[in-house]
């Protein structure tokens, strides 16, 4: 993509500078060693598993149903979580994974549509009326029971936005401590100069409102039921 | 909406506030839900003032060094293939915004919820030149509908209305047919604005926090409609006060996790929707075109100045949920779209003393602000300092207060004086006191004696009580 435009930069941050004593803003800042890092302690010595219970508990804050199973077993509690939700069409990333967790076929017997990322009124279109959206988790975070999807290419920001319930696979090597692991993942990416996906999403349960009386509602805009399954050998 | 909102006068906006029983109502068990949820979630993480103190260093750090990281967020933004606008005023910025509407022959705009946009009043300049601006947050939503009822919190924009008058606004304008249950209101404005979404020429949206290292914008929310504003228009503007930045990714996880904490108790919201740059190739959905427009409107005249700490807020509104002064006034007493105690200090600045000379004031400078205050800013400091330059700086007192105050101060540095004042007090009230008790005082004590009595100085004044103990032989006297 061809470099976009900056405009009135210049005169806009020489009026900063002259404000704040700044020198020159192509002089590389240091970041000072900052005197606390509280983020870093959080769950300290915790194992995978001691993980999976606190992703388990904190379900339960965000209104999640949590499921942890077997890759053998992984396409009869997506079947069961479907019956849970009444729903029958599903939509699904463009994303190996599927068919490396051997549930492609499985996937693809139902009423399904795999996102296709040269379509885009098309996929949008689907994805708007399925009743489900089915991807992968990139990163889970323990503490606060996000799942973390870097959207791009054949992972469309749709899938898991458009339909009213949404289901994360969990494979259990994703699952870290909290968003320090998963920022610290992308600060690497940028430090060795490699593409971010253009869209990282923090999910973290279906979507709600308090803007009524500061009653809490599940499902505005997002959808309006979450399932996450947790596979133990992926 | 332009930054100031409501009637000119501050004594009457704050009276239509403390008339308002049913905003009071909802003001007071909001500000206890967030404050029980808040401390809850502070108190989980056991170390929450380390966390503090490094929020604090962070904003510290970026504020001192922001045209470095603006410009590197420029630059970051400008490789990936989006166009950055700096604007100096409201006026520069709403005329690019205004340009890039008419260059995509944009309808229809979606947009998510964003202060600055407010602040610049955006949405009447897109309507000046035909465009339809959808407020796609429920709260927002809401108060576009009706007629543009102002916020009165920046968290919980419609925190004053209570779900009967809700219900009656989607009725009114919408023709709702079911309850006043929150589920069912939700439910409906879901499927009015999933339309509107998919129909979206052009979507605009705020910005909690950009990432200077890589060009990103973190939008923090939970409902999900900054997620459809991202992911369907074709074109993307996010706008944002040019203070709300961080340097990388490491301090957008201390500042996201202060600030949903801080302001609604949670761990993470909902989404956290990380976005860099357009939609890359082999995408299908998020846009085609992205702007990015970095407002100052007014926030460089704080720069270098005493009030340098009001730019690291973080927009969590925790001040405002613990204010005491807001419990009782509301939102809209404030005459600003910032309330509370960061309103108070902001608006002045932002603005000037001319408009808000008075929200310094609204204050009983109980320090509960600064107390919780997730990075650290010492408001009600701050608030102390507004109040010194009004009165010493700019002169801006009443004429009134200022001979008051004259007396004062001779009454105070002349024993004779101030004993004799002292003796006088209580004949002095005598004729507006009843059952030793002023209910409608003179003078000074009017405003006072309006909301609760005023108890009349006592007959015998505090040194000659002393003084007597002895005499009267009472216990410990001597002590």
């Amino acid at each position: 993509m061809p470099k976009g435009n900056i405009i009135n930069r210049e005169a806009f941050l020489a009026n900063i500078r002259a404000k704040i004593g700044g020198i020159s803003s192509d002089k590389p800042v240091e970041k000072p060693a900052w005197t606390t890092e509280p983020q870093k302690k959080v769950l300290e010595g915790y194992d995978r598993d001691q993980l999976i219970t606190v992703l388990r508990e904190q379900c339960k804050e965000i209104h999640t149903d949590f499921y942890q199973t077997t890759l053998q077993d992984l396409s009869e509690t997506i079947t069961s979580v479907m019956k849970e939700y009444e729903s029958e069409t599903v939509v699904y990333s463009d994303d190996p994974r599927f068919e490396n967790a051997k549930i492609e076929d499985y996937i693809t017997s139902l009423n399904a549509f795999k996102w296709d990322r040269t379509d885009r009124e098309g996929s949008i279109k689907i994805a708007e009326k399925a009743d489900v959206g089915i991807t992968f988790s990139d990163i889970t975070l323990a503490e606060s029971g996000t799942v973390v999807l870097l959207n791009d290419k054949g992972q469309g920001r749709s899938v898991s936005l458009l339909p009213a319930n949404y289901i994360a696979i969990i494979p259990k090597s994703t699952i870290v401590k909290r968003m320090t692991q998963a920022t610290d993942y992308i600060h690497a990416q940028v430090e060795k100069g490699e593409d971010i996906a253009s869209c990282i999403n923090f999910i973290t349960g279906p979507s709600n409102s308090a803007d009524i009386e500061m009653n809490l509602v599940v499902g505005v805009h997002g959808p309006i039921h979450a399932a996450y399954i947790v596979v133990d050998d992926l | 909406m332009p930054m100031h909102i409501g009637e000119k006068d501050f004594k009457k906006r704050v009276t239509k506030g403390l008339d308002d029983d049913f905003m009071r109502g909802a003001v007071r068990s909001a500000q206890e839900r967030l404050q029980d949820k808040r401390a809850t979630a502070a108190d989980e993480l056991g170390d929450w003032e380390d966390w503090r103190t490094l929020g604090s260093e962070i904003r510290g750090h970026t504020i001192e060094h922001l045209d470095y990281y603006l410009h590197q967020l420029s630059e970051k933004v400008a490789e990936l293939g989006g166009h950055v606008f700096f604007a100096e005023t409201g006026e520069e910025a709403n005329e690019y915004i205004q340009k890039v509407a008419k260059e995509k022959d944009a309808k229809k705009i979606a947009k998510s919820k964003s202060m600055v946009t407010e602040e610049i009043s955006m949405n009447e300049a897109l309507e000046d030149i035909g465009c339809e601006v959808i407020e796609t947050d429920l709260g927002e939503y809401i108060l576009q509908l009706d007629e543009h009822d102002p916020p009165s919190h920046i968290v919980a924009p419609a925190l004053h209305k209570n779900k009967e008058q809700i219900r009656e606004v989607f009725h009114e304008k919408l023709d709702y047919l079911k309850s006043e249950k929150p589920e069912e209101l939700a439910l409906f404005a879901r499927e009015k604005l999933r339309e509107e979404f998919t129909e979206a020429d052009l979507g605009i949206t705020g910005c909690n926090f950009a990432v200077a290292e890589s060009g990103s914008f973190a939008l923090v929310t939970n409902e999900g409609n900054a997620r459809m504003v991202s992911a369907l228009p074709k074109t993307q503007i996010t706008v944002m006060g040019m203070e709300r930045i961080v340097p990388g990714w490491e301090e957008l996880d201390v500042v996201v996790s202060l600030l949903t904490r801080a302001a609604v108790g949670q761990k993470l919201t909902s989404y956290i929707t990380a976005l860099t740059g357009p939609k890359q190739l082999e995408e299908a959905d998020g846009p085609e075109e992205f702007h990015l427009v970095i407002v100052d409107n007014g926030r460089s005249k704080i720069l270098g100045t005493e009030f340098q700490e009001a730019l690291h807020c973080i927009r969590c509104a925790a001040c405002i949920n613990v204010c005491p002064v807001y419990r009782h006034v509301g939102g809209h007493a404030y005459g600003s779209i910032y309330p509370g105690p960061i309103g108070a200090v902001l608006s002045p600045l932002l603005s000037d003393y001319e408009e808000y000379q008075e929200l310094p004031y609204a204050s009983s400078l109980c320090g509960a602000c600064t107390e919780v205050c997730p990075v650290k800013i010492p408001l009600h400091e701050q608030l102390i300092m507004h109040r010194r330059k009004i009165v010493e700086d700019e002169k801006k007192s009443p004429l009134s207060e200022r001979v008051v105050m004259r007396g004062f101060e001779q009454l105070v540095n002349s024993a004779n004086l101030y004993r004799t004042a002292t003796k006088m007090a209580p004949f002095l009230t005598t004729p507006f006191a009843k059952n030793k008790l002023i209910s409608k005082g003179p003078g000074p004590l009017k405003h006072w004696t309006h909301a609760r009595d005023f108890p009349q100085p006592a007959n015998e004044r505090f040194r000659d009580w002393f003084n007597s103990r002895e005499k009267r032989g009472e216990k410990n006297a001597k002590r």
